[in-house]
């Protein structure tokens, strides 16, 4: 075999006067990058293996362990940085795609932070979240345009809607991308603060049916796991078309990963791979889309709100419309920065759009075309704290959905590793030794936690704003202000530049 | 009484709990670092993780209503606190004999040559009060220190 | 410097209201008197009245007050009213000099009917009028629909309201119900047309506060048609109603309902079917929650309701005496032309006066 050229991304420092040679880190390594050298009673590190995901860094009892950046440099070059010379040397070795995990972590602009909120001052008094009452309380599903009262009676019922207490829930992961325990960690959570979880493509796992009344069930191009008590089981459906880490790709989870109970609930042999084809071979317009949304509301008896899951892509706004038209109660639409178990890196790097445009553009549209009650527009794609939610609510999104914050509160390091199946967190993995390592009532605290910390932070904001419901954020885009942003980006917000 | 109690679902065998086991009944329980790198000898845990993987779980004594060890003990230096129940073997009394080793159904007791031989066991921090310091410091909640038996 | 409608202008203000509940009329001295009393809530950039009942002669002509700043903007209204309608009286509203009164536009008036052939199909006569508001406001510059309801007119400007009335001549009028609108505008706009109260049909709304929620309430009545030319809180509030009321036919106190919701604390504690009409309520209409602080009138030919945000950021006294329903932002307007009422009372947050015409009385 010839030699490798690739070389170590990470370096591990270890503090000789610190290191008490307890081998924690070399059985926290999934990657068997720390060892024990028997002969020189030593731990030692084979910094080629390390993916900087801070197990051992957080499981060292003594703080003796630090990750650097490997400080071997390429010879400086705007253009050929090293990682596009170290792609090209794993290429040029295995022949193959580079596979990657989690979101698009290249230094595209961040829209969330060239938009400022606004506060009361003198002519209108903020409201103290601690003294008034602050409205979170949101409804995700088809609204008629007017209602029907008659002597104080509601004549017509509205369409079914799910109720959230607050405007955020977990999106689409699948059993077999996560843990079990991952999701056991979020369905408790979602039931504890009022929120939903979402199953992704992997189908329900029989633990998990007493979650229902905070389930989304996922119906993905696999139809993995789809069976009428799982459609039953939900309180939404919602039709996976596209993701925004992968848009226009399917989806793969191998054959290793496919262990006995994520065989029974995918309902596939054992050990085979579920592949996900990128289209639905039964979807290939929006007339074959309208079919099977109708086809499910039917199954449930008109007593679930659908939702159709998109990427964002270019014609974004027409087919947000289309996809109203076609009868849809929800449109999930996720950004270019969405995360992912498992994509290949120049699609996750490089196909897409912003979460904020795409939103900002299909929120006009709808409305434009007097539609925008029909549908309810729940957004994700890199929803990083209180301030996006908030931000997100304002250009004129329902709901947010939080995928990646909700594993970061989990445990998850961001080292984007997940499609390797050995997340030493517990979250991507699929190895019982891993698995185990994350326990499901510590990841519901944390995950409910994150929930009601950020539920607090918005209220704080919309006291600020004069505000005391979220409905009266909810498209209000005149409390955004842009910085930093061309005409042509402030127009497709729909805000005004900051001073005017 | 208050026992230890595994959760082996949920230990993903790192160890810590020996660790600050050992920290804690060493010379310096307070210094880790000292506690491993300055003490002549290496300090002995009481708590023992089994592992077979993907199952590892942490043993310690449980503290036997009847225990055999305290029968057996040839010098009477293991005894059971009549008001707390706790195990505690009186190193000062206590030859090395390593009868108590054979008769525990457990295999929770060690051998601690470290100075004079003494048998080396659970004392459930007695001497420290409050929770056990394996049970603070379990990473992953995968013990508990609870008067009820622990079901899953 | 930008004026309404080209740049939002958020203002504090006075209100103040008077209706005769047996639907007699009586002169416009008494709302000015009121409405000076406060005097000090205003600044001098705006001041606005609306009288219903005032026009017993065209009981069932759109009564439409317009402002024209050239002759020209009237030239090319008039071609577009004549086309659409038939005009059975017009003229200039009778004004007097007063002094610090300056920049008046030309207002004048029209008594109209529809022409059923300027109907579209399935089109009412209201809707017919709203069109041709929007039309005006939005294309002949230089002209401003003021009002263009039936028996009723809002007079307004841009100086402090006494002066208005005094300028209007409102004392010669006599009316069943007048409110006032006194201004105090954090800019200088100085454009008639921005005074308040704002009106559409027979509906006027004088309002003190600044809604928080305006983006939001703007962006879904944008939805149902509406053009909000003049970006005023005041402005979506009328629409509001508009839609509500008028286009939707929703009862009135589910309309409230709607802009002063009641707190999901509250709503639990309903009855399960009014848990279900206050939900559905909350669940459709969540974007015409008015939030933040507000307190407003509203007029029309059946009666006049006013209202506080739920929180009661704004003050509003309400008082009755015999058949007189008085509502002001301060007490002592009220006492200052009705010193001894026979009831009086801050309302609470969120909980509307209402004042309907009782059985016999106008009730259109
Ligand atoms: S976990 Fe820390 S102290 Fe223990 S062996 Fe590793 S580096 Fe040393
Ligand atoms: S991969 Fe993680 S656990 Fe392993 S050495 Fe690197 S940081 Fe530590
Ligand atoms: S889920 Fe695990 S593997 Fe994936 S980025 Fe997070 S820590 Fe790494
Ligand atoms: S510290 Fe906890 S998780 Fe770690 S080995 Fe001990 S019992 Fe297991």
């Amino acid at each position: 075999m010839t030699i490798s050229m690739s070389t170590p991304d990470f370096l591990i420092e270890r503090d000789r006067d610190r290191c008490i040679k307890c081998q924690v880190c070399v059985r926290q390594c999934a990657n068997e990058a720390h060892f024990w050298d028997e002969e020189e009673q030593k731990v030692k590190a084979n910094d080629a293996l390390c993916v900087n995901c801070h197990r051992c860094v957080t499981y060292c009892p003594t703080h003796a362990l630090t990750i650097r950046k490997y400080p071997l440099e390429f010879r400086e070059n705007a253009n050929w940085t090293a990682s596009t010379i170290k792609a090209i040397y794993r290429q040029a070795e295995t022949g193959g795609i580079l596979l990657t995990g989690m979101g698009n972590d290249r230094p595209y602009p961040i829209f969330w932070d060239h938009l400022l909120l606004n506060a009361s001052q003198v002519t209108n008094p903020s409201i103290d979240p601690l003294r008034e009452p602050m409205e979170l309380k949101t409804f995700l599903g088809r609204k008629p345009d007017q209602l029907k009262v008659e002597d104080g009676h509601l004549v017509e019922k509205i369409p079914p809607q799910l109720e959230l207490e607050v405007p955020i829930m977990f999106s689409a992961m699948s059993y077999g991308s996560i843990s079990l325990n991952a999701i056991k960690s979020l369905a408790a959570a979602a039931e504890r603060v009022g929120i939903m979880y979402n199953t992704g493509e992997g189908g329900l796992h029989k633990d998990l049916y007493k979650y229902g009344k905070n389930t989304i069930v996922q119906v993905a191009s696999g139809r993995f796991g789809v069976h009428p008590e799982y459609l039953q089981a939900g309180a939404a459906i919602e039709i996976k078309i596209g993701q925004g880490a992968k848009p226009g790709i399917g989806g793969h989870l191998p054959g290793e990963k496919v262990g006995l109970e994520v065989s029974q609930t995918r309902m596939i042999p054992e050990g085979t791979d579920a592949i996900s084809p990128a289209p639905h071979h039964d979807i290939y317009s929006i007339e074959d889309l309208s079919q099977l949304i109708y086809s499910l509301k039917e199954a449930t008896q008109y007593q679930k709100p659908v939702s159709v899951k998109i990427a964002a892509v270019h014609n974004i706004a027409a087919i947000a419309s289309g996809i109203a038209r076609a009868g849809a109660d929800i449109i999930a639409i996720d950004g270019f920065r969405g995360g992912t178990g498992a994509a290949p890196l120049r699609t996750r790097d490089n196909v897409g759009i912003p979460i904020e445009l795409a939103l900002a553009a299909v929120d006009s549209r709808l409305r434009e075309e007097g539609i925008r009650n029909q549908v309810s527009l729940v957004v994700g794609g890199s929803i990083r704290n209180s301030a996006d939610v908030v931000k997100a609510i304002a250009l004129g999104a329902d709901a947010v959905y939080i995928a990646t914050a909700a594993l970061v509160a989990i445990g998850c390091h961001l080292c984007q590793k997940c499609n390797t199946g050995k997340c030493n967190w517990g979250i991507a993995t699929q190895n019982p030794q891993l698995v185990k390592r994350l326990n499901p009532e510590i990841g519901a605290e944390r995950a409910a936690n994150l929930i009601m910390a950020w539920e607090h932070e918005i209220k704080e904001l919309l006291g600020g704003m004069g505000i005391n419901a979220v409905e009266s954020l909810r498209g209000n885009r005149l409390m955004l202000r842009g910085v930093g942003l061309s005409d042509r980006e402030l127009n497709i917000l729909g805000v005004l530049p900051a001073g005017e | 009484m208050k026992r230890v109690y595994a959760r082996e679902e949920i230990c993903g065998g790192c160890k810590l709990c020996e660790v600050h086991c050992a920290v804690a009944h060493s010379q310096y329980p307070h210094d880790i670092i000292k506690a491993f790198l300055k003490q002549e000898t290496k300090p002995i845990a009481r708590i023992l993780v089994e592992e077979g993987r993907p199952i590892s779980f942490a043993l310690q004594c449980r503290h036997c209503e009847d225990a055999p060890c305290t029968k057996a003990c040839i010098t009477g230096a293991m005894q059971k606190d009549p008001v707390t129940g706790i195990v505690t073997n009186d190193e000062t009394r206590c030859v090395g004999c390593w009868t108590c080793i054979l008769v525990c159904p457990f295999g929770a007791i060690k051998r601690d040559e470290s100075e004079h031989k003494v048998a080396s066991k659970c004392d459930l921090c007695a001497t420290v009060g409050g929770t056990p310091v394996c049970v603070q410091n379990c990473p992953n909640d995968a013990l508990v220190f609870t008067d009820e038996l622990w079901r899953r | 410097m930008l004026r309404e409608g080209e740049v939002r202008i958020p203002s504090g203000c006075a209100i103040s209201g008077i209706m005769n509940k047996k639907g007699e009329v009586f002169s416009g001295h008494d709302i000015i008197q009121s409405i000076a009393l406060m005097h000090d809530r205003s600044n001098g950039l705006g001041g606005g009245f609306a009288a219903y009942g005032i026009y017993p002669d065209f009981p069932d002509h759109y009564a439409f007050h317009l402002f024209y700043e050239s002759a020209e903007a009237k030239e090319k209204t008039e071609t577009y009213l004549n086309m659409l309608f038939h005009i059975a009286e017009s003229g200039k509203i009778p004004t007097r000099r007063v002094p610090s009164v300056k920049n008046a536009p030309l207002a004048w008036r029209y008594f109209a009917k529809p022409k059923p052939d300027a109907l579209f199909e399935d089109e009412s006569e209201d809707e017919l009028v709203v069109r041709a508001v929007m039309y005006i406001n939005a294309h002949f510059s230089g002209s401003f629909v003021v009002s263009s309801g039936k028996n009723m007119g809002a007079f307004k400007g841009v100086g402090y309201p006494e002066e208005m009335g005094e300028y209007f001549r409102l004392e010669e009028y006599k009316g069943y119900i007048w409110t006032a609108h006194g201004r105090f505008p954090t800019n200088t706009p100085g454009w008639w047309g921005g005074a308040h109260p704002f009106t559409l049909l027979d509906w006027s709304i004088v309002h003190n506060g600044e809604i928080s929620s305006y983006g939001a309430n703007r962006r879904f009545l944008e939805m149902f048609g509406y053009k909000l030319t003049m970006q005023t809180d005041t402005e979506a509030i009328t629409y509001a109603f508009d839609l509500l009321l008028r286009k939707q036919n929703i009862p009135l106190d589910i309309a409230i309902a709607t802009l002063a919701a009641p707190f999901w604390r509250d709503i639990e504690r309903m009855s399960l079917e009014k848990q279900t009409l206050y939900k559905a309520v909350r669940t459709v209409y969540g974007n015409l929650l008015l939030n933040g602080p507000f307190s407003i009138i509203l007029g029309s030919n059946k009666g006049i309701v006013a209202l506080n945000d739920r929180l009661k950021l704004r003050s509003l006294v309400a008082a009755t005496k015999a058949d007189v329903l008085y509502i002001a932002s301060e007490e002592s307007a009220i006492r200052e032309i009705c010193p001894e009422p026979e009831k009086i009372w801050a309302p609470r947050g969120g909980e509307p006066v209402i004042g309907l015409f009782e059985e016999g009385g106008i009730q259109k």
